[in-house]
């Protein structure tokens, strides 16, 4: 926010206390929403649809799309001028202030201060099968050209895969005596990610490994707000790069370390 | 089909070659074992339903019974057929007696054998009876009413809940869907025993089970009836319990069938042997019925990389056509699989896929072609999502594919609404009509980046299936050859369902199955 020219500076006359939806003017608080109903496409579901977005706090709500998809259910594209607005100033959001760490500064930080490799355990736990997340993490390969954590020296990685259960991945971190757990959840139908992320927090609480041991988790719905009011120490949102969870891991345990 | 990229003949008479030793090696291997889930195929096909009092099914219980008893290595149809004849019950209430103990499961004696036999040979019949009018049933639909235009267009569905599947599914139809998928819930692949009952709550998807199929089957009439249309329904011939649910599929006519020789064992880590041995009898169970099957290859581009890897795409699709054809599929039932899974951001990409999608539609011309839509690089940008299924829908229809599954502008977000799968469907149906005959217009430059990138998938294909000919099946799994993947012979799950085969082993379904086979040569001959 130095550099006038900056795309990321906020313009001056912005009004930081009352940031609204932005269509072609300021403060016109433009916005789109699209949604099916549970009735065919008729004048009063028409109408119907209106007063929901109006309910949605949309001003003149223009509906520029009716389609009934039969069966008894129609589909609504509106656009409406949204009355409400937020004020930006008092917002604080959590977030993982860990410094960005090379490869080898990683390394480095891990052995010169345990003098040993940091035991990982992850997996992809409950019924979900997709293990593309704790793998772009963990794997030799990474992601994003970056390798995965099994790659790095300061870390002895034990990768259990997709489908593991809370009483599996408790097994192993008491069989390894892990410093830090990653837990994966990809796919999601209903929130069951969070009830299940819930009961793994419980668990380890309740078998008394919870000091000392950090635990993450990951995935495209997780955020470090989530994932710190769910119990864990700290989460990771879709696009984290190996190396991200690396330099958190290694700082996080040398501060808790001191 | 009209050559337009200049593939080399010899380069393609050597993958079906070396494929060819493949299956021989696969087959030979399963012809001397059978499994736990083929035996409980066995008596699902002889009319045992339903479960016990914990919902266990019945065909569990007896094939568990036949487990301990020793009686395995020899097949569970003439012990079975001995407990029908000297019972006089009905299959069903036969399991039902022999999971109480109220009934022996065990060979018969020397004086009933014989009649043991032809017990066993009527039930098999009964069910081969079945199939033969589910078969005629498709058929007569289809006269009716016809499949509507290729390519096919195919959606999922995956409440969870079968009667709101049945609800989205008949949404589809009328939107121009031809082929409704019902997604398994997750993990069913790796149950060794198949639920049962209309379920209502499922994750990732909805159990497969004999009543869904049923409940579906009934929405799916309905609505072909209609649209005007007849619509497919398909699920899963696949996980612990592939034979179990091709046979399933046969008696309550579904009409395709996901079922792949490798992806069980690289994507769910079911063991080797237990998979390729329950793909032998599936195959055959899926010949038989008439179903189409529809192979994972897609799904190895989800970890390796989809340019880099295209040539063991097309080195599966292979090796999938041998075993299928040596099992009595006929091309037309070959919905072999791949996908466009290239970084939408490389320069030419669209390009490349439409040298791939057209190399596979040359290489197998009379197999219809399951062609699946980008998944690994959707964002959850559902309008760029829009965008790049559309640049998938154009390559399918200007490269003939035979079944299209939809992409959906929310993948990569939740398993799809319902006006998510319309417009999925309007978009490509525009696609299809604007460019329906692109096709039959279109030459590749001699030389050109499609033919040469067609070229040099089909040669590393060549030199792949040469390599794992050489190490064989087995050898090349362990190596990690598909998929990047490594899996070991002993590894995985159901190894302890695999049983090798004694001299006296007999299964009169296998029989039946040969003989529908026959009658529909005959037919087709005719």
């Amino acid at each position: 926010m130095t550099n006038d020219d900056s795309p990321t500076r906020i313009p001056s006359g912005i009004d930081l206390h009352a940031i609204g939806p932005y269509g072609d003017t300021l403060g016109d608080g433009i916005v789109q929403v699209s949604f099916s109903l549970p009735i065919p496409a008729s004048p009063e579901a028409r109408e119907a649809a209106r007063r929901l977005a109006v309910q949605m706090g949309l001003n003149e709500p223009q509906i520029y799309r009716e389609a009934d998809l039969g069966y008894g259910f129609s589909f609504w594209i509106v656009y409406g001028k949204c009355r409400h607005h937020v004020d930006v100033t008092r917002i604080v959001v959590p977030k993982i202030t860990s410094a960005a760490l090379s490869f080898e500064e990683i390394n480095a930080l891990v052995l010169d201060n345990a003098g040993r490799r940091l035991r990982i355990v992850g997996a992809c736990t409950g019924t979900d099968a997709h293990t593309v997340g704790i793998d772009a993490i963990l794997n030799m390969k990474g992601f994003a050209g970056e390798y995965g954590l099994e790659r790095y020296p300061a870390f002895e990685v034990f990768n259990l895969g997709s489908q593991v259960t809370n009483g599996t991945l408790l097994a192993k971190v008491r069989e390894t005596g892990a410093d830090a757990v990653l837990v994966s959840q990809v796919v999601t139908q209903k929130d069951v990610h969070l009830s299940n992320l819930a009961e793994w927090v419980d668990m380890v609480e309740a078998d008394g490994l919870r000091q000392g041991l950090l635990l993450l988790c990951g995935g495209p719905r997780i955020t470090h707000e989530v994932a710190l009011e769910l119990g864990f120490d700290a989460g990771f949102g879709a696009g984290t790069t190996p190396r991200q969870v690396a330099a958190w891991l290694a700082q996080e345990w040398v501060r808790r370390k001191k | 089909m009209e050559r337009k990229l200049d593939l080399d003949p010899a380069a393609i008479q050597r993958c079906r070659h070396a494929a060819g030793a493949i299956a021989d090696e696969v087959l030979g291997f399963a012809a001397e074992r059978t499994t736990v889930s083929i035996e409980r195929a066995v008596l699902r096909w002889m009319g045992v339903e339903g479960g016990d009092t914990d919902c266990i099914p019945l065909v569990n219980r007896v094939v568990d019974a036949a487990g301990v008893a020793g009686l395995l290595d020899r097949g569970v149809a003439l012990p079975f057929a001995e407990a029908v004849r000297a019972s006089g019950l009905p299959p069903t209430d036969a399991a039902r007696a022999i999971a109480e103990g109220r009934l022996p499961l065990r060979a018969p004696d020397a004086e009933f054998e014989s009649a043991a036999r032809d017990m066993a040979r009527t039930l098999s019949a009964i069910g081969a009876d079945r199939v033969r009018r589910t078969n005629r049933t498709r058929q007569r639909f289809l006269e009716r009413l016809g499949e509507g235009s290729r390519p096919l267009l195919y959606v999922i569905v995956a409440s969870g809940n079968i009667h709101e599947d049945t609800v989205q599914a008949k949404v589809c139809a009328k939107a121009g869907a031809q082929v409704v998928a019902v997604i398994r819930s997750t993990a069913q692949s790796l149950l060794d025993y198949i639920p049962e009952g209309a379920t209502t709550e499922g994750y990732g998807g909805t159990y497969a089970t004999q009543a869904n199929f049923r409940i579906m089957r009934a929405a799916l009439d309905d609505a072909s009836e209609d649209v005007g249309c007849y619509v497919r329904q398909c699920n899963y011939a696949s996980g612990l319990c592939m034979p179990e649910m091709a046979t399933l599929g046969a008696l309550e006519r579904l009409d395709v069938m996901l079922n792949d020789a490798l992806y069980g064992i690289l994507f769910r880590d079911i063991n080797m042997q237990r998979t390729l041995t329950d793909q032998a009898f599936s195959r055959r169970v899926s010949a038989a019925a008439g179903l189409i099957i529809n192979t994972g290859e897609d799904n190895y581009l989800t970890t390796a990389d989809a340019f880099d890897a295209a040539h063991t795409v097309l080195a599966s699709e292979f090796i999938n056509e041998q075993i299928a054809l040596r099992c009595g599929l006929k091309p037309a039932q070959l919905g072999l699989g791949h996908a466009m899974q290239m970084n939408p951001w490389r320069e030419d990409m669209f390009l490349y896929e439409v040298a791939q999608a057209r190399m596979a539609r040359e290489i197998f011309p009379d197999c219809p072609l399951k062609y699946m839509p980008p998944t690994k690089y959707m964002t959850g940008d559902i309008f760029l999502g829009h965008v790049q299924d559309a640049l998938f829908s154009l390559a399918s229809v200007m490269t003939g594919q035979g079944i299209h599954l939809l992409g959906m502008m929310t993948e990569a977000m939740h398993t799809p609404h319902i006006h998510d799968r319309t417009l999925a469907l309007e978009s490509t149906r525009m696609i299809a009509t604007a460019a329906r005959h692109l096709e039959d217009e279109i030459e590749f430059k001699p030389g050109g980046l499609i033919q040469t990138r067609a070229r040099v998938v089909l040669g590393g294909a060549v030199g792949l299936l040469e390599q794992v000919r050489d190490e064989g099946l087995f050898g090349a799994l362990a190596h990690g050859r598909f998929a990047d993947i490594r899996r070991a012979p002993d590894g995985g799950r159901g190894l302890d369902g695999v049983v090798v085969k004694a001299t006296g082993y007999w299964n009169p379904v296998e029989d039946s199955l040969d003989t529908l086979l026959a009658e529909r040569d005959a037919e087709v001959v005719r």
